[in-house]
């Protein structure tokens, strides 16, 4: 048997050992406690990282169609300062500035028409219906409109976090029950009062999912609008030239940042939601 | 809404035009409110025009010989388009909406762009947008069809064992905080480079996309069936395979047709982002590229308004086939 076989069989061997392991975890005592919960799918995805880097190596995989995971993290150390660069533009000048306009701006047009109840009928259906459109079709506009910095980058992903975030905060503060706003009358408390002691808090479960679901919009609409041109820096960017120049190890690290800033981006909001709604059902335990 | 005239709703003892009563009380709840703010939209569409388009509209004047406020080109380069139009409206108003490429085309404009390239072109002109939603409408489909099947059966493994929930699952997530689309150009190169090109990469980028949405709602449909249903079936003596096709799969329906419509709006996103980096000569993402390189506004905004289209029928289609399906399966009467 040869070198290269070797590899393939150690990793169908480990492949097995981690699912073993897993399911030892997984159906044993330990498996309701929160260390379990986290090491299984920690397991799980070094088994995976273990199993690209052999199989990589052992069939011999040339680097243009994928690279090993050890090349990607040399490539990733190598050209830090680069992806650090990209980064700063793609993902705090583009997607971070235009999630915080795009939120804030649906979030005050919703209190606003929230006061009319006609309003609130007719933004429902509209914003859901906006909300399923490809939205990210608009690049090519924006960037004509906004030039190629991170201007366009950032009016991207305002239109695309918009209507998601409308429509959230829209049926969240929708969701209280006339017995609680009765309450709240014969308390003798004005429009405000209901609004920030009420209404706010009853929406948070919704306005926070609107939240996340726009976290993962806003990273794409910044990296897709730099397909539509950009200036030398940026995810997007470094992407499709890497990708024209074959260096796939560059285009992994470029992913692996986005993965991290995507996942980070996700779990502080989550974070947040979590000391946030902590009344809620989903986060009693 | 239902045919019989609800006794005790408003407008229903209305002389005996209860009928007409209720058509009117129903307009009014719903679709008043949403014309309203759809013209809204336009109007405010209308207006946007006249600002945006002022810069060309006072260049196209002041080079037919028509007095414009600034007299100099060079005065009027730092002004913004609402200074312009402000300063001489007579001009900015008259040439806002026939520009060939203006800056923000008129909805007239892209209407009759859109009637011209779908009803009067052939549907097999490279011009015409039936040809272009077509190529990524097959595209999607096919996405489509891959991410839905491994969705289910992903969710199926998910609800059978528990290693694979623990494993899976999270990874699941994680992977769609993923922007996917990140990976998109090189998918299209890798898949390229071992043979493999035109629809499949496309199709990829698009099963990525959907199988997200389809795995969340089947395992939360195939785990609706609570303990007092499950239990029943046990006393039966049913097996495991019995559970699954008897009661788990027919109560997930409901979340499966939920996911389905969020997940093919993502596949068609998928599908017309996959065109983006390829430089592919047909469909709406290409001609969404197209005309970015050459100006062409109205061509863009066409296309969009295909997609959105395309997005709403299909969206559309899936809906009535989960009224039918679900009303035979005596789910909803």
């Amino acid at each position: 048997m040869s070198g290269g076989m070797i590899l393939v069989v150690f990793a169908l061997i480990l492949w097995a050992a981690g699912w073993a392991l897993n399911a030892r975890l997984a159906h044993g005592p330990v498996s309701q406690t929160r260390a379990a919960q986290i090491a299984v799918p920690v397991i799980f995805g070094l088994t995976l990282i273990a199993m690209w880097e052999l199989i990589v190596r052992g069939l011999a995989v040339p680097g243009v169609i994928l690279p090993a995971p050890s090349a990607i993290a040399a490539t990733f150390v190598a050209q830090a300062g680069t992806l650090w660069e990209d980064f700063v533009q793609t993902f705090v000048k583009g997607a971070l500035s235009g999630f915080v306009i795009g939120c804030l701006a649906a979030f005050a047009f919703a209190i606003l028409a929230d006061r009319t109840e006609f309003l609130r009928r007719g933004i429902l259906p509209v914003g859901n219906f906006m909300a399923a459109l490809p939205i990210v079709g608009t690049a090519p506009i924006l960037v004509m409109w906004f030039g190629f910095d991170w201007h366009s980058k950032a009016a991207v992903v305002v239109v695309m976090v918009f209507f998601p975030m409308l429509v959230n905060t829209v049926a969240g503060l929708a969701d209280t029950s006339a017995m609680q706003r009765d309450l709240m009358r014969t308390y003798g408390a004005g429009y405000f009062q209901t609004l920030v002691k009420l209404r706010l808090p009853a929406a948070m479960p919704f306005i926070f999912n609107g939240l996340k679901i726009s976290t993962t919009l806003a990273l794409i609409g910044a990296i897709v609008a730099e397909f539509f041109g950009s200036p030398i820096r940026g995810v997007g960017f470094r992407i499709s030239t890497s990708v024209g120049q074959l260096a796939l190890d560059m285009v992994w690290a470029e992913i692996v940042v986005a993965a991290l800033a995507g996942t980070l981006f996700y779990g502080a909001v989550a974070a947040l939601e979590k000391r946030v709604t902590f009344w809620h059902p989903s986060h009693r335990h | 809404m239902s045919n019989t005239a609800p006794l005790a709703a408003q407008g229903a003892g209305v002389g005996r035009s209860g009928r007409v009563a209720l058509w009117a009380r129903g307009f009014s709840r719903g679709l008043a409110p949403v014309l309203t703010v759809v013209a809204a939209i336009l109007a405010l569409w209308y207006l946007a025009c006249i600002p945006m388009n002022a810069p060309q509209s006072v260049l196209t004047a002041s080079r037919a010989d028509i007095a414009v406020d600034p007299e100099s080109p060079s005065d009027r380069r730092g002004m913004s388009g609402t200074a312009l139009a402000l300063r001489n409206p007579g001009v900015a108003l008259s040439y806002a909406y026939v520009q060939d490429r203006p800056k923000l085309p008129a909805p007239h404009q892209v209407s009759v762009e859109l009637w011209n390239s779908t009803a009067v072109l052939a549907p097999t002109s490279p011009r015409s947008l039936i040809y272009h939603a077509w190529v990524t409408l097959s595209a999607t489909a096919l996405g489509f069809a891959i991410g839905t099947g491994l969705g289910i059966l992903l969710a199926v493994g998910i609800v059978h064992s528990r290693v694979m929930d623990m494993s899976v699952m999270p990874w699941a997530i994680i992977s769609q905080t993923i922007p996917i689309i990140a990976i998109a150009p090189m998918i299209i190169v890798v898949l390229y480079s071992v043979g493999i090109q035109g629809l499949i990469p496309k199709a990829v980028i698009s099963a990525y996309l959907s199988f997200f949405p389809v795995i969340v709602g089947m395992v939360k449909g195939l785990r609706s069936p609570d303990s007092m249903q499950l239990d029943l079936l046990r006393t039966y003596g049913a097996k495991k395979s019995e559970m699954f096709w008897k009661l788990r799969l027919p109560s997930s329906m409901p979340y499966l047709f939920a996911s389905l419509k969020i997940g093919f709006a993502a596949s068609l996103v998928g599908a017309i982002v996959g065109e983006l980096p390829t430089g592919a000569s047909a469909g709406l993402g290409a001609r969404l590229l197209a005309g970015s390189y050459y100006g062409q506004t109205i061509q863009i905004w066409s296309a969009l308004f295909a997609a959105a289209i395309l997005a709403a029928l299909s969206v559309g289609l899936i809906g009535a086939l989960e009224r039918v399906l679900l009303r035979r399966m005596g789910m909803q009467q």
